[in-house]
């Protein structure tokens, strides 16, 4: 055995070796590699250590080069790692670093090792231990090699300790206890005159600012100090950068660090550092007029650079600034507007943000139109950037930016046909949003969808099929705006819809439904008025006025109905104008039109088009088309299908022979099919609302239901049940879905069983029965929706708000375009709380992590008691607690003081002072609200609940035992000064 | 953890070099690399040298044949990294002079070691080329 070892050691292939070799097998580069890793397995198990180091060696190489595990010789790894020989261990070290993670078995037996290696004499294997926790490092390695890294912090020999420093980091991130032991010498080193150790430290304190910068703020002054002081470059930045956290939690320190900012924005050469003094005052001072004038001016110097990048960065840096200085892209207007044509796709999609940025309501139509035609020439996935940003910032705050949205509907039209679009989903949402939400836009909706539906070249786009599934839904639920039903109904019900996907296909049939039960209504409303017309004109007005009431059933006021229907007035006017005269019995009607103007309009339009061939010809088309389908394989177009061709052959048969029917439907004023008709335009004129995000929530739960956190096993009960079509379809209110599925699903079913003869009767005899339950004289209860109708006067208010709002954005927009002028006004925009919860929700809340509050203890002046000693708040005499709310009171002025100048009169004063600058901030923040008086009063209590409050994000503090709200010993750290 | 990874990339796409600062398993290596170094080498000179991915950015820059990747977070200077690239190329070149992409092959030990020096744990901890070579020079010494 030990000869063969000598052999594999004389003969072992070395790193290089390997690589020379591994660059002439040219073609069969897998198979060479997997040689080579048998190899090393065998080399691997020697008993000499340096073969094994070789070996391991190349299986680093390997591994970090060719993706391969090498898990399977971490215990060698620590051995080589072991070996007294620095070479070795460098080896071993370096394989430890690149392969353990938390999950490796043997991670536990390398503590010894590197704590031996930490404690050497040699500063490279300590540089090597280090250089490992600060990859691998675990709770574990970090709980019990803290005090190592603590001695380290003050070693003599700066190679090691900036090591040391940086390791630091790691170690707080693992555990965050080590803090208390660690934190003091950290900050002690922020005074060294060695500049790489201050660097270490604030970059250091840089990673840690950026988790969670407040417990940060003491040490201010140190900071200012750099950054004052400091000609290098790359501490100035990361000084820069914790900065700009912390000026925006402490507005006095903002004002302090705004002159040093801009003196280095003056002077400064390096772009590196110029861009972060942009970006600081861009994000965190925007409210300093003139460095944020600075700013600008340096970020124009960036954009008309040649230099890619930098126009990059300044267009960045303009995006920060958008939303508080929009002058400043306005400005740059232009060469923003250029960028859009960059080669660059990086530079044209932020050059794309910034014009977004730019939209506002008086110039949104023309921006739009700009980007729109652009986004025609350009490239489909850019095209589809630009989509998407004009979709996502016109549906911003609940439409925000557009007033007239006749026009945005006919952009959505327009934007659907543009060959690379891609934002089907989105555009379908907005499409049906706009139809539920504004009702003033409908027509227009129907008009845009009608384009959509009756183009056949837009079937074959499968990218297109959401939006045709939005347009066939829309025509069907608004068919009263429609100028000619039929046209719609052979869009419907054309035979390339076959191209569609089962579940748009049957909106599609649903849709054709709505539309025949329309036009059939309005044709047995005509006659009916006819025929009342000739003796019963009265009644029959009566009856048509009760009827176009229900054409707007949740609206329960005339005068509101009163818009609806003034707009259908002028979409209908010019027909009606031109075909009632020409009818010789509308003279007859004059007196019903006169008197009842509201209802003569859909009387005579029924006249006008509506006639008997015509409808006879509808449902035979519907008939042709659906007859096929009711042997669809899916159950959704099949079951909708047969539903229309019930309902059809149920009314077929009374309108077939309609002359003798006539006269006797005189007498009996309602047959069965127009009832049947009318109950289900009566439904489906029912009108659809959105649903606020959090109307279940409003629901209370009942007594006796107990509800299960964890629905895993719902799943098997239900595994593959099939979700519902998706919910932009099933909006409503739940009382009115049962009431359409009875009937209808009766009558299928009759229908299904019984020869028609016999289902007529048996109907009516049903109708009888049930008859109560399905006429609509139980308005009432519909009426009472669970979202505010369009006109009722809270919605009224919310809409003027945002109008007022609207007029402030324009003002400050000091856009130098036109003044909109509102030749219309903006119709009523339905919102739910919901909208505002789900803008609201996007703010990121106040996150304290276990670190952050460790920080904050050792900087309050803790970290000299044991954990053991620590005890609760509660335990506190209450005085304490009252002094500090006094001493909270006072805050503003001390904390002034502080920041007025970095050096400190006293040590005591400044540590006390920015301990409760830290706490009372916290404080201000949680009782927020209350009465300051009773603040004084109940200060425990405050405080334990406040506490609790935030007790989420503090469990482990709390644990530790309220420390940061204690606070009691007045030692001062004069690390502080 | 400003910086999570470097990566030395030749034209063809092959990885000459790859320092994580976090863990990633090796597939989710591979498939890093992969994405990465599709969406960084076809770019030309004349674009910019920054691309967003996932959730953070890309710095990269081309020196004769051999692409540096730098993978930091978003608030990362990307000026600052840049100039990183820099000092590491120029540190390289003033040890093996004229570094080439063979250089980095046939010493990747020593590649590592220098990223050592400069990189801790992310953050940037040495810039000055003469402080990062002395542990190097000191080894091949003894050596």
């Amino acid at each position: 055995m030990a000869g063969s070892s000598i052999m594999e050691t004389l003969f072992q292939r070395n790193l290089e070796d390997l690589i020379k070799a591994s660059r002439q097998q040219q073609v069969q580069e897998s198979l060479f590699i997997s040689k080579s890793m048998d190899e090393i397995r065998r080399e691997i198990k020697s008993t000499d250590l340096h073969t094994k180091s070789v070996a391991l060696q190349k299986l680093s190489y390997l591994s970090s080069l060719h993706g391969l595990d090498m898990s399977f010789a971490s215990f060698h790894a620590i051995e080589v790692m072991s070996s007294p020989q620095f070479l070795h261990k460098k080896i071993g070290y370096h394989a430890i670093t690149q392969s353990f993670n938390d999950d490796t078995p043997v991670m536990l037996l390398i503590t010894n090792q590197l704590r031996k290696d930490l404690n050497s004499g040699n500063q490279f294997e300590v540089s090597l231990a280090l250089e490992c926790l600060s990859r691998i490092g675990n709770i574990d390695l970090a709980r019990d090699l803290t005090p190592e890294v603590f001695t380290l912090l003050s070693s003599s020999k700066a190679f090691v300790k900036k090591k040391a420093i940086a390791v630091v980091l790691r170690v707080f991130e693992k555990y965050p206890d080590a803090v208390r032991v660690c934190f003091k010498r950290l900050v002690e080193n922020l005074e060294s005159s060695d500049p790489i150790i201050v660097s270490a430290v604030i970059g250091v304190f840089c990673e840690l600012s950026l988790k969670e910068s407040r417990s940060y703020l003491p040490l201010a002054p140190e900071f200012y100090k750099i950054l004052v002081d400091s000609k290098n470059n790359w501490l100035l930045i990361k000084v820069l950068k914790i900065f700009a956290k912390l000026a925006s939690l402490e507005p006095r320190l903002a004002k302090r660090i705004v002159e040093p900012i801009c003196e280095h924005m003056r002077r400064t050469g390096a772009k590196s550092l110029m861009f972060e003094c942009i970006r600081t005052v861009v994000s965190s001072l925007s409210e300093y007029e003139s460095a944020v004038k600075l700013a600008v001016v340096k970020i124009r110097e960036f954009l008309i650079d040649d230099d890619p990048n930098l126009k990059y960065l300044g267009l960045q840096a303009l995006s920060i600034i958008a939303p508080k200085h929009l002058w400043a892209v306005m400005e740059n207007k232009d060469f923003v507007i250029k960028s859009l044509s960059d080669g660059d796709f990086n530079i044209k999609l932020e050059s794309l943000r910034l014009v977004m940025a730019m939209v506002s309501e008086s110039n949104v139509a023309e921006i739009t139109r700009v980007l729109v035609s652009y986004a025609l020439k350009s490239d489909p996935g850019f095209c589809n950037e630009i989509l998407g940003s004009i979709l996502s910032t016109c549906s911003r705050n609940v439409y925000e930016v557009i007033v007239d949205f006749d026009w945005y509907a006919s952009l959505l039209g327009e934007m659907a046909r543009i060959p690379h679009c891609q934002k089907g989903e989105e555009i379908e949402n907005q499409l049906i949003d706009i139809g539920m939400r504004v009702k003033d836009v409908r027509p227009e909706l129907v008009q845009v969808s009608r384009g959509l539906l009756i183009d056949p070249a837009l079937l074959g786009n499968p990218f297109l099929h959401k939006i045709l599934s939005a347009a066939a839904w829309l025509s069907g639920e608004y068919v009263e705006f429609s100028r000619n039903p039929f046209e719609l109904m052979e869009a419907l019900l054309q035979p390339r819809t076959s191209l569609l996907p089962s579940s748009i296909r049957a909106v599609y049939v649903q849709s054709a439904f709505k539309v025949s039960i329309y036009c059939v209504y309005s044709y047995l409303l005509h006659r009916e008025n006819v025929a009342s017309s000739i003796g019963y004109g009265n009644q029959a007005s009566e009856v048509s006025e009760s009827v176009s009431k229900k054409e707007c059933p949740e609206s329960s006021d005339l005068t509101s109905e009163a818009p609806a229907f003034s707009e259908q007035d002028e979409g209908f006017n010019p027909r009606d104008s031109n075909q009632s005269f020409e009818d010789p019995s509308t003279e007859n009607n004059g007196d019903v039109i006169v008197t009842h103007a509201q209802s003569s309009t859909s009387a005579s339009l029924g006249k006008s088009s509506f006639t008997q061939e015509s409808i006879v010809n509808l449902l035979n088309l519907v008939e042709l088309a659906l007859g096929s389908l009711s042997g669809s394989h899916d159950v959704e177009i099949q079951e909708r299908a047969k539903n229309v061709l019930g309902s059809i052959d149920l009314i077929k048969k009374e309108i077939l022979n309609p002359v003798v029917q006539e006269e006797q439907n005189l007498v009996r004023e309602e047959t069965e099919a127009f009832n049947a008709v009318k109950l289900m335009r009566d439904a489906f004129s029912k009108e659809l609302g959105p649903v606020s995000t959090s109307a279940q929530e409003r629901v209370a739960v009942p007594d006796g239901l107990t509800l299960k956190e964890n629905l895993s096993d719902l799943e098997m009960i239900c595994g593959d049940a099939q979700l519902p079509l998706p919910n932009t379809f099933s909006l409503g209110s739940p009382q009115y879905g049962e009431k359409v599925d009875e009937p209808l699903s009766d009558l299928q079913s009759k229908d299904k069983s019984e020869s028609l003869n016999e289902s007529t009767s048996l109907l009516a005899e049903h109708r009888k029965r049930h008859g109560l339950y399905y006429l609509p004289s139980e308005h009432g209860e519909i009426v009472s929706n669970d979202y505010p109708p369009a006109n009722d006067p809270m919605s009224q208010d919310k809409v003027s708000e945002d109008a007022a709002d609207l007029v402030k954005l324009t003002e400050q927009s000091l856009a130098s375009k036109k003044k909109p002028n509102h030749v219309k006004p903006r119709p009523v925009v339905l919102k739910l709380d919901g909208d505002e919860i789900a803008i609201a929700a996007k703010k990121p809340g106040l996150n304290g992590d276990t670190l952050s509050g460790a920080v904050r203890d050792v900087l309050l002046g803790n970290e000299a008691l044991p954990t053991s000693s620590r005890s609760n708040s509660s335990d506190k005499p209450p005085s304490k607690k009252k002094g500090k709310e006094k001493l909270n009171t006072d805050l503003p002025l001390e904390s002034q003081d502080n920041l007025g100048g970095e050096e400190m009169p006293g040590g005591t004063a400044s540590s006390r002072k920015s301990k409760h600058r830290s706490h009372g901030k916290e404080r201000r923040h949680k009782s927020l609200g209350k009465n300051d008086e009773q603040k004084e009063d109940n200060g425990q209590k405050e405080t334990q609940r406040s506490n609790h409050r935030h007790g989420r994000h503090k469990a482990r503090q709390k644990a530790d035992g309220h420390l940061n709200v204690v606070a009691q010993t007045p030692v001062i750290p004069d690390f502080l000064l | 953890m400003g910086i999570r990874f470097i990566l030395m990339v030749n034209k063809q796409g092959q990885t000459r070099l790859a320092q994580y600062y976090e863990w990633l398993t090796l597939e989710e290596r591979r498939a890093l690399e992969g994405e990465i170094v599709r969406k960084c080498l076809a770019r030309t000179e004349q674009q910019c040298s920054f691309v967003e991915h996932r959730n953070y950015k890309i710095v990269y820059r081309r020196y004769a044949s051999l692409f540096f990747l730098v993978g930091v977070d978003n608030d990362e200077n990307e000026l600052a990294i840049l100039e990183f690239i820099h000092l590491l190329v120029e540190t390289m070149d003033r040890h093996f002079g004229n570094v080439c992409e063979l250089d980095i092959m046939f010493h990747l030990e020593k590649a590592h070691f220098m990223l050592e020096e400069m990189v801790m744990n992310g953050c940037i901890v040495e810039t000055s080329k003469s402080n990062i070579l002395s542990p190097i020079q000191l080894m091949d010494k003894t050596s």
